[in-house]
């Protein structure tokens, strides 16, 4: 086992490009940043400023959201630097998390719809 | 007889072709991955739900309201400040993380020690933070089953929802977090063992760091859907 382990590190992964300590924090301050953001609008724009919480509001947390998702799996979690076929494999599963949520979002509302003629 | 060899018998050399791994992954690497991904069709199942329910109840529980405190210096007028602590130490202890997986490309057993401690503690940092959460919200009279009483009508089917999905939500993340940390604490112990050192290769810290990672990206979309939105 340690014998095959040595072999693909040292024989497959070598070509990878290895994250330096500077983009590590450079990662890591953008995420600090986007976190900072994202205070920003929910206390100083919403919590005691004029935006209303709706629609607009969630769209901007759920966009930075997937963009500090984006950088923890690229940078962090090293799946920008792996072959394009592992990329794929481990990404396209997730079509069935999209449709999950349109499936059960577009129920929820539905229900929502009767709750609210039924004690709104 | 013929010395030449036929173009059927040439051996090929392409990634697909056997003989050594398609992806240029070792394959607990290879494993780690899928049982990640597995795992975020669990904590996707959830946070949809959750979703699914906040769009069905007529309302639903004000978060600016009801994360409002920060123990031991004020019980409410502080909405999201402790919840942003928690945010901030557990992006900085996947940090630490990412520099402990540096350091084992290194084989620099000194530094993955280091950054393995700092991760451990900011993994324990968190779980106490979620534990002040819990016990607040507690005292509040949230729980499974159970909401504070200045609930009326039909506030109380959403409310009850909230309270329901958020201890199993965050409950499930924070048991994340605590397998995490007992990982965390076996590989520690395995790098001062030399395990790794007579191995040759830290690759071990780099698989427990994907888990580690993908336990903060879950916190990422719960802070955004429990706390924000």
């Amino acid at each position: 086992m340690s014998a095959e382990n040595s072999h693909i590190e040292h024989g497959q992964e070598e070509h990878h490009a290895d994250m330096s300590k500077k983009q590590i924090w450079k990662v890591f301050f953008y995420l600090l940043a986007i976190t900072c953001l994202e205070f920003f609008i929910a206390l100083v724009l919403v919590y005691n400023g004029p935006l209303e919480k709706g629609p607009l509001v969630n769209f901007v947390y759920i966009a930075l959201t997937l963009v500090k998702a984006y950088y923890i799996v690229a940078y962090f979690m090293h799946l920008k630097f792996e072959k394009m076929g592992f990329i794929i494999s481990t990404l396209i599963v997730f079509v069935f998390i999209i449709y999950f949520i349109i499936l059960l979002l577009t129920e929820g509302s539905y229900l929502g719809v009767h709750l609210n003629h039924v004690f709104g | 007889m013929s010395t030449t060899v036929s173009q059927l018998d040439q051996v090929k050399s392409g990634p697909w072709n056997g003989g050594r791994s398609p992806f240029a992954m070792e394959y607990g690497k290879v494993m780690m991955w899928f049982f990640l991904v597995s795992d975020a069709f669990t904590f996707s199942a959830f946070l949809i739900y959750y979703g699914a329910q906040r769009f069905a109840q007529v309302t639903w529980p004000n978060p600016d309201d009801v994360f409002q405190s920060i123990p031991f210096i004020a019980d409410h007028g502080f909405p999201l400040v402790f919840v942003g602590i928690m945010t901030f130490i557990l992006i900085m202890s996947s940090v630490t993380m990412v520099l402990a997986v540096e350091a084992g490309h290194r084989n620099s057993k000194k530094e993955v020690v280091g950054w393995m401690i700092a991760t451990i503690i900011g993994g324990l940092m968190f779980l106490g933070c979620q534990g002040l959460e819990w016990s607040h919200l507690h005292h509040e009279g949230y729980w499974w089953a159970s909401i504070p009483s200045h609930y009326e009508g039909v506030d109380k089917l959403g409310a009850q929802q909230f309270a329901n999905l958020f201890f199993t939500i965050t409950g499930f993340h924070g048991f994340h977090v605590t397998t995490g940390v007992i990982i965390n604490i076996i590989i520690l112990c395995m790098t001062l063992a030399n395990v790794f050192e007579k191995r040759g290769t830290y690759l071990m810290i780099e698989k427990v760091g994907l888990y580690w990672h993908f336990v903060d990206l879950v916190w990422v979309f719960v802070f955004t859907f429990f706390y924000l939105v």
